[in-house]
C-alpha cells in the first residue's frame, strides 16, 4: 500500500486555506464569514496533522486539539456576536456594521 | 572663644529670623503680629550684633601669627584641581565691617520698628532686611572670593526686592529692575575676573591668593598683565555694585524703596562693598598701578560728576542718593592713591553720618506725612527738632567741618591723593572741588527743609515729631557722626591713627609694594586741612546766602544759567542717553529680531513644523481605518503575504 505524499496533503490545505480567504473577503453576509474562517482554521489543522504524520511527532496533533478548543469558543462568541447583529440591524450584511472608523 | 570658633552663629542668627518672619508672616497672616515681627527680626539682628561684639573681643586676643582666623565648615563645590569650601575667616578688617553691618544695620531695624508701622507686609519688609544682614555678612565673612560672590548676588537680590517694596507701583517696580539690571552688568565683570584669579592663582581662596603673590615675590606689573586684567574685571563689579560712573543709574532710582532701606543698603553698607573688595584685594591691586589709577580717575571724576547733580536736586532723597554716589567716589579715589585704611575709614564715617542723613531724611517724611520735595517744605526747624539737630550734626559731619568725623577721613583721602605714595594732583584738585559742593548742596537741603518760611498748607499737614523708636537711633548715630572721626585722628590732631594701625596687618603686602615717599610734614598737613575746612565753610556760605538771605536769588540764577541748568537739574541726561543707545536698540533686536524672526520664526517654526508633518501622515494615515471588516481582512491578507515573502527571502539567503 503506497504512502499519499505529504505534498498533496499540504497543497489540498493550500487550496481550502485560500478557498476560506476568497470566501472571507468577498462574502458580505456574517455567517459565511464565519463558515470561512472555520475552513481556514481546519486547513490549517490538515497541514498539522499531514506534517505530524511525515515527521512522526506529537506536536502537531497537539497543536490541532488547541485549534479545534480555539475554534468552538470563538464559535460560541462569534454567534453570540452574530445574535446581537441581528437584532441590532435586522440584517446579516457586514458592510452595514462600520460605525468604528476614524 | 566662643564665637570666634563658630563664626556661623553670626550669619545663622538674621537667616534664621528671615526664615521666621517670612515663613510664619505669610502662613499666619494678620494673626503673626507686628509685635512678634518686631521681636524676631529686631531681637535676631540685635543678638548677632552681641555676637560680633564677642568675636571682637575675642578677635582681639588672638595672636597676629593666627590672623586671619579662618574657618573651613564644609566642601562646597569641587571639580578637578578646583575647589571652593564654604569658609569664613574674621582679619581686622572684617571686624571694621562686622561692626558697621550689624551695629548700623541693627539701629535701622530699630528706626523701621517706627517707620514702617502702618506699612502693609511689615512681616516681608523684616523678613527682606533681616536677609539683607546674611547676605551682607556672608559678603564680608566669606573666606573665599566665591562665598563672597553668594554675599555679592545675594544683597542685590534684596536690594532688588526692598526698593521694589511696594511693587504695585510701577515706578518702584521699574526701579527695583533697574537696580538688579545695571549691577548685573558689572557683576559679569566679577564672575570673569574670579575665573581669572582660578586660572592664575589655582585658588580662589583669599589666603591662598595672597601667600601665593608673597611667595612668589610677583613683581609689580607696570605694563599690562594679568593681574591689571583681574583687578580691572573684579573693579567692573564693584563699580556696578557701588554705582560708579558709568553704572550710576540705578542707586538714585532705588530711592523708590522705604527710607530705611535707603539708609542701610544704599548708603552704609550694600553699596560700600565694592570699596570693601578694591581694598580686600590690595595686593593685587597693589601690583598694578594702572589698575590703581583706573581706580582714582574713576573714583575722583564720579566724586566730582555726582555732586553736581546733588546740586539742582528738590527731592529730598535724591539729593543724599547723588551725595552716596559722590562720598562712595571718594572711597574709591582713597584705594585708588593707595590710602586703603582711609578709603575704609571714609566707609566706616560714612556708614554713620549718610545712615544718619538718610534716616532724618526719613523722619522729616514722616513728619511731612509722605513729601518728598524740598521746595514744599521749608521751616521744620522748630517743629522737629530733634530731627533737625541730628541732621544738622550729619550735614557738618559730611560737609567736612572739624571735629565731626567726615572732617577726618576726608582730609585723610585728600591729603593722601596730593601727598600719597600714587599722588594724583588733578584728582585732588576734583576731590576739593567736590568737597565744597558737597558741603554747598547738604545746606542747601538743610535750609530748604528747616529755615525759611512754611511752603506747605499747614491746615492740612500737621507736622509732628518721630517717635522714640525712630529718634533713638538718629541719637545714637549722631553720637558716632561726632566722635566717629577720632577713631584715626593723626598724629597732627593728637592722635595716634589707630585706625590705620589697627588696619595695617590687612595692607601689609601694599605698603611694601608702595612707591617710597618720605613723611610730609606735619604743617603741610596742616595746610591742608585749612584748606579743606575753608572749602566746607565757602559751601556752607554759599548755601546760607542764597537759601536763607535771598531767597529769590536761586531761582533767578537758574533762569539766567538756562541751558547749563537744565542739563543739570535732569541729571546731564544720562538716563535718557543710555535709553536711546541702550535700552532702545536692545528693546528693538529683541523684539524684532531675537522675537519674531529667531523664536517664533526658527524654534517655534521647528517645533510646529515636526509637529504638523506628523499631524498630515496621520490625516493620511487614518483613511486606512475604514470600518469594513473585510477592508481590513485584506488588510491582514496583504500583510501576511508580504510577511510571508521576507520570510521565504530571508530563509533563501540563509542557504
Amino acid at each position: 500500500m503506497s504512502v499519499v505524499p505529504v505534498s498533496y496533503y499540504l497543497a489540498l490545505s493550500a487550496f481550502l486555506f485560500g478557498l476560506g480567504v476568497i470566501a472571507f473577503v468577498f462574502k458580505r453576509n456574517i455567517i459565511t464569514i464565519f463558515m470561512a474562517i472555520e475552513l481556514m482554521l481546519n486547513a490549517v489543522n490538515l497541514a498539522f496533522v499531514a506534517f505530524a504524520r511525515a515527521h512522526s511527532q506529537l506536536d502537531g496533533l497537539v497543536f490541532v486539539f488547541f485549534v479545534i478548543v480555539v475554534a468552538a469558543a470563538e464559535a460560541a462568541v462569534g454567534l453570540a456576536i452574530v445574535l446581537a447583529l441581528a437584532h441590532t440591524r435586522q440584517s446579516l450584511n457586514v458592510d452595514r456594521v462600520n460605525l468604528l472608523k476614524f | 572663644m566662643l564665637i570666634l570658633d563658630q563664626l556661623w552663629i553670626i550669619l545663622a542668627l538674621p537667616l534664621l529670623g528671615s526664615a521666621i518672619n517670612g515663613i510664619f508672616g505669610l502662613w499666619l497672616g494678620s494673626r503673626w503680629s507686628n509685635s512678634t515681627v518686631n521681636t524676631v527680626g529686631v531681637g535676631s539682628v540685635g543678638l548677632s550684633f552681641l555676637c560680633v561684639l564677642e568675636a571682637v573681643r575675642e578677635f582681639l586676643q588672638v595672636p597676629a601669627d593666627q590672623i586671619p582666623v579662618f574657618h573651613d565648615y564644609f566642601t562646597w563645590m569641587i571639580a578637578g584641581p578646583f575647589r571652593a569650601g564654604f569658609a569664613l575667616q574674621v582679619d581686622q578688617l572684617s571686624v571694621v565691617m562686622l561692626l558697621i553691618v550689624t551695629g548700623v544695620g541693627l539701629l535701622v531695624h530699630i528706626f523701621s520698628v517706627g517707620y514702617m508701622a502702618h506699612e502693609g507686609g511689615y512681616y516681608r519688609f523684616f523678613s527682606y532686611l533681616n536677609l539683607f544682614v546674611f547676605f551682607m555678612l556672608t559678603l564680608v565673612l566669606g573666606a573665599n572670593l566665591l562665598v563672597t560672590f553668594v554675599g555679592w548676588e545675594g544683597v542685590g537680590l534684596c536690594s532688588y526686592l526692598l526698593i521694589g517694596f511696594w511693587f504695585l507701583k510701577k515706578s518702584a517696580a521699574d526701579a527695583g529692575k533697574k537696580a538688579f539690571i545695571t549691577t548685573r552688568i558689572g557683576d559679569m565683570g566679577f564672575m570673569v575676573g574670579i575665573l581669572l584669579v582660578f586660572a592664575t592663582f589655582n585658588t580662589v581662596d583669599y589666603r591662598g591668593i595672597f601667600s601665593t603673590l608673597a611667595q612668589r615675590n610677583v613683581p609689580v606689573e607696570t605694563h599690562l598683565g594679568v593681574i591689571t586684567a583681574i583687578c580691572l574685571l573684579l573693579f567692573a563689579g564693584a563699580i556696578g555694585k557701588s554705582a560708579q560712573l558709568p553704572l550710576y543709574v540705578w542707586l538714585p532710582d532705588a530711592m523708590e524703596g522705604p527710607t530705611p532701606v535707603s539708609a542701610l543698603i544704599h548708603a552704609a553698607t550694600m553699596v560700600t562693598a565694592g570699596v570693601y573688595m578694591v581694598a580686600r584685594m590690595n595686593p593685587l591691586y597693589a601690583r598694578s598701578p594702572i589698575a590703581m589709577l583706573v581706580v582714582a580717575i574713576i573714583g575722583g571724576v564720579t566724586a566730582f560728576y555726582a555732586a553736581t547733580i546733588g546740586i539742582a536736586q528738590t527731592d529730598i532723597k535724591k539729593v543724599l542718593a547723588y551725595s552716596t554716589v559722590s562720598q562712595l567716589g571718594y572711597m574709591f579715589l582713597a584705594c585708588g592713591v593707595g590710602a586703603y585704611s582711609a578709603g575704609i575709614f571714609h566707609l566706616m564715617t560714612h556708614a554713620f553720618f549718610k545712615g544718619l542723613l538718610f534716616l532724618a531724611s526719613g523722619s522729616v517724611i514722616h513728619a511731612m506725612g509722605g513729601e518728598q520735595d524740598m521746595l514744599k517744605m521749608g521751616g521744620l526747624r522748630k517743629k522737629i527738632p530733634v530731627t533737625f539737630w541730628t541732621m544738622l550734626i550729619g550735614t557738618i559731619a559730611i560737609a567736612g567741618i572739624p571735629p565731626f568725623a567726615g572732617f577726618f577721613s576726608k582730609d585723610q583721602i585728600l591729603f593722601a591723593a596730593w601727598a600719597g605714595p600714587y599722588a594724583n594732583k588733578p584728582l585732588y584738585l576734583l576731590g576739593i572741588c567736590a568737597a565744597a559742593i558737597t558741603s554747598f548742596y547738604m545746606f542747601r537741603l538743610i535750609f530748604l527743609t528747616f529755615f525759611g518760611e512754611p511752603r506747605y498748607d499747614e491746615h492740612h499737614v500737621h507736622v509732628h515729631e518721630s517717635p522714640w523708636s525712630m529718634l533713638g537711633p538718629l541719637c545714637i548715630l549722631a553720637l558716632l557722626s561726632t566722635v566717629g572721626g577720632w577713631f584715626a585722628a593723626p598724629t597732627l590732631w593728637g592722635g595716634e591713627d589707630a585706625f590705620g594701625k589697627f588696619l595695617s596687618p590687612v595692607f601689609a603686602q601694599a605698603a611694601a609694594l608702595a612707591p617710597v615717599t618720605e613723611e610730609a610734614s606735619h604743617s603741610l598737613e596742616l595746610q591742608f586741612s585749612a584748606i579743606a575746612v575753608a572749602v566746607g565753610l565757602i559751601g556752607l556760605l554759599v548755601a546760607w546766602w542764597l537759601y536763607v538771605k535771598n531767597p529769590d536769588l536761586p531761582a533767578r540764577i537758574a533762569k539766567s544759567l538756562g541751558g547749563l541748568y537744565t542739563l543739570v537739574y535732569n541729571k546731564y541726561f544720562v538716563d535718557e542717553i543710555y535709553g536711546a543707545l541702550i535700552v532702545t536698540p536692545l528693546l528693538w533686536i529683541s523684539t524684532n529680531v531675537l522675537w519674531h524672526v529667531v523664536d517664533e520664526g526658527m524654534i517655534d517654526g521647528a517645533v510646529n513644523g515636526a509637529a504638523d508633518v506628523a499631524q498630515a501622515a496621520g490625516g493620511e494615515a487614518r483613511k486606512l481605518q475604514s470600518g469594513y471588516t473585510r477592508s481590513y481582512a485584506t488588510w491582514v491578507i496583504i500583510g501576511a503575504v508580504g510577511f510571508s515573502a521576507v520570510l521565504y527571502g530571508l530563509l533563501r539567503m540563509k542557504q
